[in-house]
């Protein structure tokens, strides 16, 4: 299915050795935010990108949704390149491309009511305008998400639950019918028990209407929960990326690991002490190699070049240790 | 999240309510426009009619006296007063709407904008406005009101469009910006709808400092005889009392009045702008 | 008992009314981790101030806290307090790692907080920094060198410097990454099992991660602890509807929602300004009985834990 000037193509999106590079301080210091990443999507696939603060993951989403250029590297949507859009091709994109965002009170304006927003995105992105009652695209669109629009309707963004206002985050992005939905962290900042139902939402959106979804997060379990493919990053580069069940089911790269382990699961124990980590290093002053590198138990010699990203199986991993069983 | 049930206006009365910083600035202002508006109404003269006595300290008949050229100084005072309120408040309004324009579109357009707009507020932060008037008064050969209102709303906008538009930087990144630009909604629409509003407050702070600065400057023009070629202000007979040595001669009269006023009604301004700010700055709000 | 809390209610005092944070607690504190879980508009970080700082716009209005049998807060008199706040009972307040004074090194902070203890409380200092693996350099630093890890790991050492006897910490290791999460919370199981400290409370909105390190937890809802017992017992089979739902409502690595869909919990977070009648979760509740609108369901002990539900009564 395409619309306007896109592309049938094997791959929905796709990332091409994207970098940014941010200026910081008074003296311009470079910090490489996100470094040489390259991913691709299948249309109707949910991908996870995970990562900790710092990882670059918040950046990747910004700059998929046209808010920050990279510094180098494309990004493609269906054939096109995103930064290369102009004029009514950057409407036509976020018909096709939409996003959601952590914090749900700063995602809606103060001083306006809830369904300003939503007005907004069907007065400038719905199709076929004009046929249709307003009020009532938009009361079908959050009982959608599963709110009740008496509930809702004419209320301040205040006066709603993080969680009714996430729900009418996604009930405005829907609004536009995208193709590509970009979830950074959309439920990091909800409470535990109602996390479960917006990710069930999700789900639905993908299962019924093949949508594509991006989730952005840190918490594994959530991640694992819904998820088809997992991009693990740390510090601005993929560390291991593929199928769900490889990567954190059996996970190869040593920065998975640790990440494995320092979950904290229901189902089981933490047994053994993991110890304390040295805090005598400055990890952004060692840059060289692999960057994980300083914190790894397994680094040996090798790691002070950067690894490249091996091919095993399904999934890919950027790490020496596999040099030698690249398939 | 826990809901709250007063709106976010009730509580913003609320607490002005309670600030004493603005409701004895506001009492203050009030009394001195009260002053403005019924003041004319209880003398017979007007601001530049001779009443035939010279020099006379204040009487019943002359609650203020009169000066040297036989004008009542009662009546010069309210009638000045309602002169500068008029001043301040155009030139207050003319600084503050220039001011908000500029830092908006330079601050949400950002690139070439905003170097351009920046540029040419640097330009009038740096030249010398005072000598700016001069030749602007010089050249105009009649000055009324409103021409002298113009005069500085035009040169007092710079450092307003500066805040502003620092402001706009910190606005035009949060996710609604984001998520209307998502919206395909315009530039303009971004900037007028979504963060002007936010702005709202910022503003009428603003404009209360606006409005303090341009009376201010009225009376320094005023003083160096580059005021209004016709009427009356506060400015003007502080000038004239100045020029003809009313202190010396004895008549406190002449430029006591004016002067008291002057300072009374920028220090309710200044008072209220405080009080604002500590109700706006939820830092400074005082607990009970 | 190490610290007792009975019938303690306390509210925030608003423009419209009262904010009942705390709406009848009764805890008692051995010598043990106490996890204290709760979801927004559950009342637990307002539960930790008003057992230690209690302060407007928050009022004491009933019941009371002992320390040692000796009452510390009771309505309108909380002047035990200063006795034994920092010596005896220290709090790491939420936020805590970001109120430190950015202008100050870490060792001025330490002097001003130990003010007259002389100049042991710095050798005191390097010695617990050395246990925590953190380089004594540290003292020399200023807290915005620090990273989030080491930040909050400073903190732990700074509150617990005068060996208190119980230590609360309010949503310590929220703002930090899985990896350091797991560090701090280990440090805090090694101050206890050492015996720095005789018993901590840590407060989260985190079941997952307090369930690793605590040995009992309390589960709050509305401003009240709907079940409080064993960990293990608490998380394998908790008996409340809302710890049951609470709990069946988390993922785990290994459940995908193809497999095994999980429910949230219907409705929204509780108004503590009218909190419901009756037992305040019954609005979201699956297992709702009729009277549960209008009773107020006491506290009982069923199965080893104490729990605050009609169905038990």
């Amino acid at each position: 299915m395409t619309r306007g000037v896109w592309n049938l193509c094997a791959n929905i999106l796709e990332l091409r050795g994207v970098t940014k590079v941010f200026k910081t301080g008074l003296t311009g210091k470079p910090v490489v935010a996100v470094d040489k990443v390259s991913f691709a999507l299948r249309e109707g696939e949910i991908l996870s990108l995970l990562g900790e603060s710092g990882s670059g993951k918040s950046t990747i989403a910004r700059m998929i949704l046209r808010f920050l250029k990279p510094t180098q590297g494309s990004i493609i949507y269906r054939g096109k390149d995103v930064w290369r859009l102009q004029g009514r091709e950057v409407l036509e994109y976020y018909q096709e491309v939409q996003g959601i965002f952590q914090d749900p009170y700063s995602s809606f304006n103060p001083i306006h009511r809830v369904e300003h927003h939503l007005k907004q995105a069907l007065r400038s992105l719905a199709d076929g305008k004009k046929n249709f009652d307003e009020d009532n695209v938009i009361r079908e669109a959050m009982e959608r998400v599963g709110l009740n629009p008496q509930n809702v309707m004419g209320k301040y963004p205040h006066e709603l639950s993080g969680g009714q206002l996430q729900r009418l985050s996604i009930a405005r992005a829907l609004l536009a019918r995208p193709r590509l939905l970009v979830a950074d962290e959309p439920v990091s900042m909800l409470d535990a028990s109602t996390r479960v139902d917006l990710l069930n939402i999700l789900a639905e959106l993908r299962d019924e209407e093949r949508m594509t979804i991006i989730l952005i997060g840190h918490d594994l379990s959530l991640a694992y929960y819904i998820s088809d493919t997992v991009v693990v990053l740390y510090r601005g580069s993929v560390m291991e990326s593929g199928h769900v069940d490889e990567v954190l089911m059996r996970p190869k790269h040593p920065y998975t690991r640790l990440l494995l382990d320092s979950v904290p699961q229901l189902d089981k124990k933490w047994e053994h002490r993991m110890g304390l980590e040295n805090g005598d290093q400055d990890y952004d002053e060692l840059s060289k190699g692999c960057k994980f590198a300083p914190r790894c138990p397994k680094r040996f010699d090798k790691c002070e070049e950067t690894p490249p990203l091996l091919t095993l199986g399904s999934r890919r991993v950027s790490c020496w240790l596999y040099a030698d069983r690249q398939s | 999240m826990e809901q709250h049930t007063v709106s976010r206006t009730k509580e913003f009365l609320h607490h002005i309510r309670r600030n004493r910083k603005v409701k004895a600035g506001l009492a203050l202002f009030a009394a001195i426009l009260a002053l403005a508006i019924v003041g004319p109404l209880f003398t017979p003269y007007g601001p530049l009619e001779p009443t035939g006595e010279a020099g006379r300290p204040p009487s019943l008949e002359h609650p203020l006296g009169t000066n040297t050229f036989t004008y009542d100084v009662y009546a010069q005072t309210v009638y000045g007063l309602r002169s500068s309120l008029l001043i301040g408040f155009l030139g207050g309004l003319i600084a503050t709407v220039i001011g908000i324009l500029i830092g908006l579109a330079a601050g949400y357009m950002g690139g070439l904008v905003d170097e351009f707009l920046m540029m040419l507020t640097n330009i009038f932060l740096v030249i010398p406005t005072l000598a700016l008037l001069i030749v602007i008064a010089a050249y105009i050969e009649y000055r009324g009101i409103m021409i002298e209102s113009l005069i500085i709303g035009l040169t007092s906008w710079p450092w307003t469009a500066r805040a502003v538009r620092a402001q706009t930087l910190s606005l035009k990144n949060r996710e609604f910006v984001l998520v209307a630009r998502m919206s395909g909604a315009s530039g303009l629409r971004i900037m007028v709808g979504e963060i002007l509003p936010n702005m709202f407050s910022y503003a009428i702070m603003v404009f209360i400092l606006q409005f303090g600065g341009a009376i201010l400057y009225a009376v320094g023009l005023d003083f160096l005889g580059l005021g209004p070629t016709k009427g009356i202000s506060l400015g003007l007979i502080l000038q004239q009392a100045v020029l003809w040595n009313a202190i010396q001669l004895g008549m406190w009269w002449w430029a006591i009045p004016p002067g008291l006023i002057i300072a009374l009604l920028l220090a309710s301004l200044y008072t209220i702008n405080t009080g604002m700010d500590e109700v706006l700055n939820p830092r400074l709000r005082r607990l009970e | 008992m190490l610290l007792e809390v009975r019938g303690l209610r306390a509210y925030y005092r608003t423009l419209t009314g009262y904010v009942k944070a705390v709406n009848g607690v009764d805890l008692q504190l051995g010598e043990e981790i106490l996890g204290i879980v709760g979801e927004s508009g559950s009342g637990k970080s307002t539960l930790a101030s008003s057992i230690i700082l209690p302060k407007p716009p928050l009022r004491i209005v009933e019941g009371e806290v002992l320390f040692r049998g000796e009452r510390i807060v009771a309505p309108s008199d909380t002047s035990g307090l200063t006795r034994v706040r920092y010596r005896h009972i220290s709090i790491i307040p939420q936020y805590a790692m970001d109120s430190l004074s950015p202008t100050r090194k870490v060792y001025k902070i330490i002097k001003d907080l130990a003010r007259g203890l002389g100049d042991d409380v710095l050798a005191k200092a390097r010695r617990r920094l050395r246990r925590v693996n953190l380089p004594e350099r540290v003292l020399d630093m200023y807290p915005v060198e620090l990273s989030g890890g080491m930040k909050q790991r400073t903190v732990i050492v700074i509150s617990t410097l005068l060996d208190p006897e119980v230590l609360i910490a309010d949503e310590v290791t929220s703002a930090l990454d899985v990896t350091t999460q797991r560090a701090v919370l280990e440090m805090l199981r090694d101050f206890k099992d050492s015996g720095i400290v005789r018993s901590i409370m840590i407060i989260t909105h985190d079941i997952a991660s307090v369930y690793q390190v605590s040995d009992t937890l309390a589960i709050m809802y509305a401003g009240r602890i709907v079940e409080h017992g064993p960990a293990e017992k608490v998380i394998r089979d908790p008996l409340h509807p809302y710890a049951q739902a609470l709990i069946s409502s988390i993922p785990k690595i290994g459940i995908h929602y193809k497999m095994q869909k999980l429910k949230g919990i219907p409705g929204n977070p509780p108004s503590l300004r009218n909190p419901p009648s009756g037992c305040a979760f019954h609005p979201r509740c699956s297992r709702s009985l009729d009277e549960c609108s209008s009773r107020e369901p006491r506290m009982v002990s069923k199965d080893g834990r104490r729990v605050a539900c009609l169905l038990y009564e």
